[in-house]
């Protein structure tokens, strides 16, 4: 009966098969003891500083702290494809403009749930997590952009960065170094949240607000960056670079500034470039307030409540203030207590100009933008994009932004 | 399929030769269902709903009928995205499937080396998109690329291939076309294969030129292959997706957005995705390809019969 014998092995295989399919996310639950912690690091292996600590944490909490990396929007996605399966991570460290988009949809548990004691924390990083007077993320670092200057292209120019407040005094010196055959700055345009970060601190120094993307303010600071491009100030490129590449420019030693971040701190001393470093000017003098970067700590909304107990150890581990010392220095990032930024401040003082200028960085997602900040900011990257590239006048890109953003889900 | 006589009769013989037949069609069945059946529902399903994060992840999306279907095709970005895709796809094809059967014929006629220079053409077909991808941005660069240096050194005026909307569509055109040759020289090469030589001699004794074969001989024998083969590209080039991402994001603005990075834009490209208007995007392309491969179908079919 081979005939009898087919049917049953093809049953079999059929329901094999079904088993397969049937169990989403396998991996889930797992043991009690078991717990989950996703990040966006994915440049640290397990052999890293960060995962050594992330183990430890878990270790101290009494449950083995499964870690994974995933890149930025990857993980953005997986969390709530995890969360709709039912399985959403233990710990979870976000960007922090993505967490009120996560809390706005019940993702995450409130941090006084917890709870965790956000008192130390410094008030413009724990607003980005803010949604409706609750707080959903505790900050573990952050960053903000300054200009990086190239000594030497400087010198031969005749530029003093010293002597550089605000937009026209930036202008000029552009025009000097350009004059002297070097190119005058680069940056980082490209049409995502990337663009918009490396855009606020000139949006916000010409005092334009997010509510509103057709203001004069807001239209001045598109032009100043278009003037750059049209002046050969700013190369073409900046169009399509990410912070990465537009650094790989800087790194050439031909240009004069590059808008980047603390985390190029590293590259920096190792590029061989004598360099110095500026707060951005705003447009009528003085520092521009940056967005401030960085990520958070969340605790996902999990089946199980007990739960928690074990997870706030772990994020209470993470953000104490030995762990926050390290944490930053590994991610080259700023401490969001002001006690650990005072020591980073003794230990590295090249590190004063940015602690200074993530003390004015403003959380992008601040005054209960929310959800409307990821609609607000993609308008404003494609208004900078078809700004620079000629498609449309700076005015009429930002009024055409402005009228997506109240109208549907934009361009 | 049991052949031992049964003592029972017909009547008790398990299984029929139907269970049997559906135990064997099973597998597929469960792969086609698991596999085909359930994402092309889940998207529809996807596509008729408004998705925020919080219903997306509550499952409890309210049901608008074609409310993003309205949304997407009266969106502004609509209009740039389907004309785009319509460029992008009809040049692709056409610069494809001319280069590709004029290098096929080309090698048709044996001469040394062509076993090795047909495999050279073939690298780009080997190469992962990301990497051919990659290497034309950075020759199109606007500051470093090869393409501007080469521009400049004979005089011209550099070109900002990416970074312009008028030149970011060609410039992604030009990769995919690159990237489609291998594809089409393939087919094209089995198909000329087939033609029986004899039909070229016999001709030929009978005085057809060169030219007057291939268009009388050559093309109407090669109609199946290309059929088949502009499908195949058709379908290939209306999905197209990781070589614009990689190149141009589909920027800049909306310059180079097709169909296809527009709807990952909307669901993955931001912080906030849209999975309604997404799907619904996506389900368009399924149509326009739907579309295309039913009249193929029914081309074919009116050629075998008649």
């Amino acid at each position: 009966m081979t005939g009898a014998r087919r049917v049953l092995t093809a049953t079999v295989l059929v329901l094999g098969l079904g088993a397969a399919c049937a169990g989403p996310g396998g991996d889930g639950g797992g043991g009690e003891r078991d717990y989950r912690f996703w990040d966006p690091y994915t440049q640290f292996g397990d052999d890293s500083e960060w995962a050594a600590l992330v183990t430890d944490c878990g270790r101290r909490a009494g449950v083995s702290l499964h870690r994974s990396g995933y890149d930025g929007s990857d993980l953005t996605t997986r969390a709530i494809l995890a969360a709709q399966q039912g399985n959403p991570p233990d710990v979870l460290v976000l960007d922090n403009p993505v967490v009120t988009t996560l809390a706005e949809g019940e993702l995450l548990l409130p941090v006084e749930e917890l709870p965790v004691d956000l008192g130390d924390f410094e008030e413009n990083l724990l607003e980005a997590g803010e949604l409706d007077g609750t707080r959903y993320g505790v900050p573990i670092g952050a960053n903000t952009l300054a200009l990086y200057y190239n000594a030497d292209v400087l010198a031969d120019a005749g530029v003093d960065p010293a002597a550089i407040h605000d937009w026209a005094d930036l202008d000029a010196a552009l025009a000097e170094i350009s004059a002297h055959g070097y190119r005058g700055i680069t940056f980082a345009a490209i049409g995502n949240e990337e663009g918009i970060y490396q855009f606020l601190p000139w949006f916000w120094g010409a005092g334009a607000d997010l509510e509103e993307l057709d203001s004069p303010a807001a239209v001045a600071a598109l032009r100043l960056w278009k003037g750059w491009l049209d002046a050969g100030h700013a190369p073409n490129s900046v169009i399509n670079n990410n912070q990465t590449t537009s650094w790989q420019e800087f790194e050439t030693g031909t240009y004069g500034f590059a808008l980047n971040g603390t985390w190029q701190l590293a590259n920096a001393r190792a590029s061989g470039i004598d360099y110095g470093i500026i707060p951005i000017p705003s447009r009528d003098g003085g520092p521009a307030p940056g967005a401030a970067g960085g990520e958070m700590v969340t605790v996902p909304v999990q089946e199980d409540p007990r739960r928690y107990q074990r997870s706030r150890a772990v994020v209470e581990c993470l953000v104490s203030d030995d762990n926050l010392l390290t944490t930053d220095t590994v991610l080259s990032y700023v401490a969001p207590v002001e006690e650990v930024a005072a020591r980073q401040r003794a230990e590295e003082p090249e590190l004063a100009p940015w602690i200074n200028a993530v003390r004015e960085a403003r959380g992008r997602t601040a005054n209960d933008l929310g959800t409307r900040y990821p609609v607000i900011s993609e308008n404003l990257w494609t208004a900078v994009q078809n700004a620079l590239s000629g498609a449309e006048t700076p005015a009429d890109a930002l009024a055409f932004a402005q009228e997506a953003v109240t109208g549907d889900f934009g361009r | 399929m049991t052949t031992a006589p049964s003592r029972n009769g017909p009547r008790r013989r398990w299984p029929s030769p139907r269970t049997t037949a559906w135990g064997f069609l099973a597998p597929v069945v469960v792969y086609l269902v698991a596999f085909y059946l359930y994402p092309l529902l889940r998207n529809l399903d996807l596509s008729l709903r408004d998705y925020t994060v919080r219903s997306f992840v509550r499952d409890d999306a309210a049901f608008v009928g074609l409310d993003n279907y309205a949304r997407v095709v009266t969106s502004a970005a609509f209009a740039p995205a389907l004309w785009n895709t319509l460029v992008f796809t009809a040049l692709s094809l056409v610069f494809q499937y001319g280069i590709g059967l004029a290098l096929a014929v080309f090698f048709h006629q044996h001469f040394r080396l062509s076993v090795s220079l047909r495999a050279l053409f073939l690298v780009p077909w080997l190469l992962p998109l990301i990497v051919s991808a990659s290497t034309w941005s950075w020759m199109l660069n606007s500051e470093s690329g090869v393409v501007n240096s080469v521009l400049t050194a004979f005089g011209a005026d550099p070109v900002n291939w990416l970074t312009s909307p008028r030149y970011s569509l060609l410039a992604v055109l030009v990769a995919n076309v690159w990237i489609g040759i291998p594809f089409n020289l393939v087919l094209l090469y089995s198909g000329l294969r087939n033609i029986p030589p004899q039909l070229h001699e016999a001709a030929a004794l009978d005085g057809a030129g060169g030219w007057q074969r291939f268009w009388r001989i050559t093309m109407p024998l090669l109609r199946p292959v290309s059929a088949i083969t502009l499908l195949l590209g058709l379908v290939y080039t209306l999905k197209v997706f990781d070589i614009i991402w990689i190149m141009t994001q589909g920027g800049p603005g909306n310059s180079s957005t097709t169909l296809a990075t527009w709807s990952y834009e909307l669901g993955f490209g931001s912080l906030l995705p849209r999975f309604g208007p997404a799907a619904a995007v996506g389900n368009l392309l399924i149509i326009i390809a739907l579309f295309f491969g039913v009249i193929h179908i029914l081309v074919q079919r009116r050629q075998e019969a008649a």
